[in-house]
């Protein structure tokens, strides 16, 4: 067993290769936060008063609130005048198409696997690529606008659509929602804007790549999406970041709004945040809030999650079924390796009458990561016939690791019902054998193991970033097979 | 302070009459019922035992009662045990119930402890033969004859630096039962605690309680909780248990408390090599009731099994939480708990399950389910699994629901009415619990209560 604990372990240890720096001349905010960096922010972005407010609104409520410490994770205490709330590629003004980005930056997106010029001559994905604060291109949008869908960085969307911005900017997650929803609320940057018009399916793929660049900033950005009646949208996002030694703060805030009847929204993420070296020095620190709201009767939405980086993970990918007969789910994915802590889950708040709720969760531990899986079921007293099903496994690779959950189930009703079901446990010696026997290598053995482990959750992914969350999970958990 | 000035102070502040908090007020009235205590300990104050209640209720100072902030009491509000001024009392009431009315929790055994209002009744107990070595008496009496014994265990294995009813019952504790079964001994017959409340004061009643099995011994017991009054008494027991190499223990517990009294319990258990431990605690009465059951496998090839039943009607909260702390490798645990909720109750579970770093080849299994019977009954349910070791085998469900619509009709399809077949199911339900009680008498006594128990929440 000790040889394929070894090969386990160089599985596990493979390197991060998104963690080049680009060389770009950035526009920084001065280090620090109060009323003058938000009004800073406010400005440069040519922001209307209410906006100004609004963030100003959600700075004086986020002064008087603490640091949550509940989550299951240890990280020293964050100086948060210490982090730079705004850095932008210079460039002098907003590219109206490709060819005016700068070259560099496009450059980057190449060797991330994102080709922006690619992009816009193959059909397949609309991608809204997002460096550091600011959203640097997207593509498709003349081919989306023709169908009446309007996708493109949430700036953009404050200047040219202000009413549906105010409408729905924080009608799910409020700016004082919790510490940091209202830390995003008050500096957030940039982000992606979605709207779906009645009867429209989303021809393609929409996609956003974050990417943090600069050092010692923060990244706070807000994307918001609009489900009108009997439409229907898929969107990815995905995550890089350089390796620096010390700790970076991302906290975004996803909005997903399915207001009409019969409305879908699909929302993927691979989040590939830079997860700090072996030792557990540097990395991102991901604290995300992400809510979903099924207005619309039938209407549905499911997350999607791969998680393999960050230093530290905390979110809660939720929906609030408020429709009749609308539809949550949540398919998750999360690896940690190496000192990893990951403390992620989902809430189903179950309102309306007939409502299902569906939560696949997998946790994989490797080295000395924590893994810990929060989830709360709730079905308020007039949510007749509510139905939820909840399964969260754990995969132990290694002795160091750790795995833990944590299910809140509340029931006010009596006509709904509710499963849920964990098991924990590792790769059976006669697993491996059996695969060996049948000529795998360890290594091979395991992926597959894995690979299946994780199945029920890729199956749930667009295609191409299936294929990507396969290989992202072989390279996450290389060396750490035992 | 006597206890009369105290009274008036705490009924001010409950008034709001004086600017106090509900902390230091709760404090005035637990410090001044301590000195009357100590008064009635005849010069005793001075021995290492009183000096740990006294740092217990020092402690339950600093501590003071939970409030929803704290995580372990986030369902269960303890305000009404707050706001009230329960009076301890310091020996057997005048008035006790005849020895008649106790036969029944005998449970056809010849051994009987039975305390009221938390005081031991001789005249209504009786102890049959038993093997040399084994020591059945109270607590008051073991503190004088068994010291060494009382010494090595006593507040060993409930610790009360976070749990404030723990340290309250620490510092309060008296009597109780004491429970020695020396090495090899197996005791064939089931001891029964029988722990009555009488009188219509909010009094309170903290037993405490010490079972030590040596190694192989074996035994069985039964505690129950009864009441003949209807009065809003505070009952908070702790029992202590350690059980040898392998030892064998099963705890049963019964618990048909007054629907005004609140019940805090906890039984705290230390296991040692292959040693077995049951309990089946069966939850019926009380207002307001938290049982914790916590025990910690602390050598190899341990086994514990915790079931659990409570059955709610009218506005009762019924809170279980049990902590199995699988601290050393190849141990195996089981846990079984179902809840019956019927009209506005409210059911809370909390399991947790912890494996330690060392703890290789653990296997733990926890089922929850709920029954809802109303609209208005609410589950608040959080298994919980912590696990550091990787060969595991650890899993946890949990199910709320109704009764299944397939199993009534297949039974209305045989003739039988829809309200039969839904009282049929419904024990069907509760009686998978009431089956892993081993001990006959109980076992029929538990069917009879429980089915009682349900046909008054559907008649209410």
């Amino acid at each position: 067993m000790s040889t394929e604990t070894n090969t386990i372990e160089q599985l596990a240890n493979k390197e991060y290769k998104w963690g080049f720096v680009t060389e770009i001349e950035a526009e920084t905010a001065p280090r620090g936060l109060n009323e003058d960096i938000i009004r800073f922010i406010s400005a440069k972005k040519n922001e209307p008063e209410w906006l100004l407010e609004w963030r100003l609104k959600a700075y004086r409520h986020w002064l008087t609130m603490e640091e949550p410490r509940w989550p299951n994770v240890k990280y020293d205490k964050i100086d948060y005048q210490d982090i730079i709330y705004y850095a932008a590629p210079k460039q002098k003004d907003r590219p109206k198409s490709l060819a005016e980005v700068d070259p560099e930056l496009l450059r980057t997106y190449e060797k991330l696997g994102i080709s922006l010029q690619e992009q816009e001559r193959l059909a397949g994905v609309a991608v809204d690529a997002v460096f550091d604060s600011v959203s640097v291109a997207t593509t498709f949008k003349e081919k989306l606008k023709e169908l009446g869908i309007i996708f493109c960085s949430f700036s953009e969307a404050v200047q040219e659509h202000p009413d549906l911005v105010r409408q729905y900017l924080g009608s799910v997650v409020p700016s004082n929602d919790n510490f940091f929803a209202a830390l995003n609320s008050a500096v957030f940057s940039d982000g992606s804007f979605c709207y779906i018009p009645r009867g429209v399916r989303c021809p393609m793929e929409l996609s956003t790549y974050f990417r943090i660049n600069a050092a010692d900033t923060g990244q706070f950005e807000r994307t918001l999406i609009i489900a009108e009646e009997n439409s229907y949208v898929s969107y990815l996002e995905g995550c890089t970041a350089p390796m620096r030694d010390t700790n970076q703060l991302h906290a975004a805030v996803v909005e997903l709004v399915a207001v009409g009847d019969n409305a879908q929204i699909k929302y993927s993420t691979v989040q590939n945040w830079y997860p700090g070296d072996k030792n557990g020095k540097g990395g991102i620190y991901n604290f995300v809030t992400k809510r979903g709201k099924c207005i619309g009767k039938n209407s549905k939405i499911s997350w999607t999650q791969v998680e393999t980086g960050s230093a530290i993970t905390w979110k809660y990918p939720s929906v609030i079924l408020q429709g009749d007969s609308s539809v949550g789910e949540f398919y998750s994915v999360a690896v940690v390796n190496n000192h990893q802590q990951a403390d992620t889950g989902t809430k189903m708040i179950h309102l309306g009458k007939n409502t299902r709720s569906t939560i696949v969760s997998k946790g994989i531990s490797a080295g000395f990561g924590q893994n810990s899986y929060r989830g709360l079921v709730e079905i308020k007293r007039g949510a007749t016939n509510a139905r939820n099903f909840s399964q969260c496994d754990s995969l132990l690779l290694g002795d160091k690791c750790g795995a833990h959950t944590f299910p809140y189930i509340e029931v006010k009703n009596r006509t709904s019902r509710v499963e849920h079901e964990a098991s924990t446990s590792k790769i059976g010696e006669d697993q491996i054998f059996y695969c060996k026997q049948r000529g795998l290598s360890t290594e091979d053995a395991v992926n597959m193991i894995v690979n299946g482990f994780c199945k029920e959750v890729f199956r749930e992914l667009p295609m191409e970033f299936a294929v990507e969350a396969q290989k992202l999970l072989g390279i996450s958990l290389e060396g750490s097979v035992g | 302070m006597d206890q009369g000035g105290s009274r008036k102070i705490f009924d001010a502040c409950v008034r709001k009459e004086v600017g106090m908090s509900h902390q230091q007020k709760t404090n005035v009235w637990y410090q001044s019922s301590f000195e009357l205590f100590e008064k009635s300990l005849n010069g005793e104050a001075t021995t290492p035992l009183h000096a740990i209640r006294r740092g217990a209720l020092e402690r339950f100072h600093a501590l003071g009662f939970p409030t929803t902030k704290n995580e372990e009491w986030r369902f269960t509000n303890v305000a009404p045990i707050a706001k009230a001024a329960f009076t301890p009392t310091f020996g057997l009431p005048g008035h006790i119930p005849s020895a008649k009315e106790i036969e029944r929790f005998s449970f056809g055994t010849p051994h009987r402890l039975v305390f009221v209002n938390g005081h031991f009744a001789k005249d209504l107990s009786t102890v049959g033969k038993l093997s040399a070595g084994v020591a059945l008496t109270n607590l008051a009496t073991a503190f004088k004859q068994h010291r060494d014994l009382v010494d090595a265990h006593f507040s060993k294995y409930a610790p009360f630096d976070e749990n404030p009813f723990v340290a309250l019952n620490t510092a309060f504790a008296q009597d109780g039962a004491f429970i020695y079964v020396p090495e090899g001994c197996q005791v064939d017959d089931a001891i029964s605690l029988v722990f009555v409340a009488v009188g219509s004061e909010p009094f309170y009643i903290p037993p405490r309680n010490l079972i030590v099995l040596e190694e192989r011994a074996q035994l069985q017991i039964v505690e129950s909780f009864v009441t003949t009054t209807n009065a809003s008494y505070f009952t908070n027991v702790v029992s202590e248990i350690s059980l040898g190499r392998d030892a064998v223990l099963e705890h049963d517990k019964l618990q048909h408390e007054s629907l005004q009294a609140f019940h805090i319990a906890a039984i705290h258990v230390r296991q040692k090599e292959r040693s077995n431990f049951t309990s089946n605690s069966i939850a019926l009465g009380g207002s307001l009731v938290r049982n914790n059951v916590t025990t910690v496998l602390g050598a190899e090839w341990c086994e514990a099994t915790l079931n659990g039943l409570s059955v709610g009607t009218g506005t009762q909260l019924i809170d279980n939480h049990t902590t199995i702390d699988h601290a050393k490798p190849n141990c195996a645990s089981h846990e079984l708990y179902k809840a019956i909720l019927d009209g506005k109750s409210r059911g809370v579970f909390n399991g947790k399950i912890f494996v330690r770093t060392d703890a290789q080849k653990t296997d733990a299994k926890q089922t929850n389910m709920t029954l809802l019977l109303s609209d208005d009954a609410t589950i608040d349910t959080k298994p919980q699994l912590e696990i550091f070791a990787d060969d595991v085998k650890c899993t946890h469900g949990a199910t709320v629901g109704q009764l299944d619509e397939n199993q009534v009709f297949y039974l209305r399809s045989r003739g039988i009415d829809e309200k039969l077949a839904a009282d049929i199911l419904t024990f069907a339900f509760a009686s998978d619990v009431v089956n892993r009680v081993h001990v006959p008498a109980l076992r029929e006594q538990l069917e009879f209560l429980v089915h009682a128990k349900l046909n008054e929440g559907r008649k209410s």
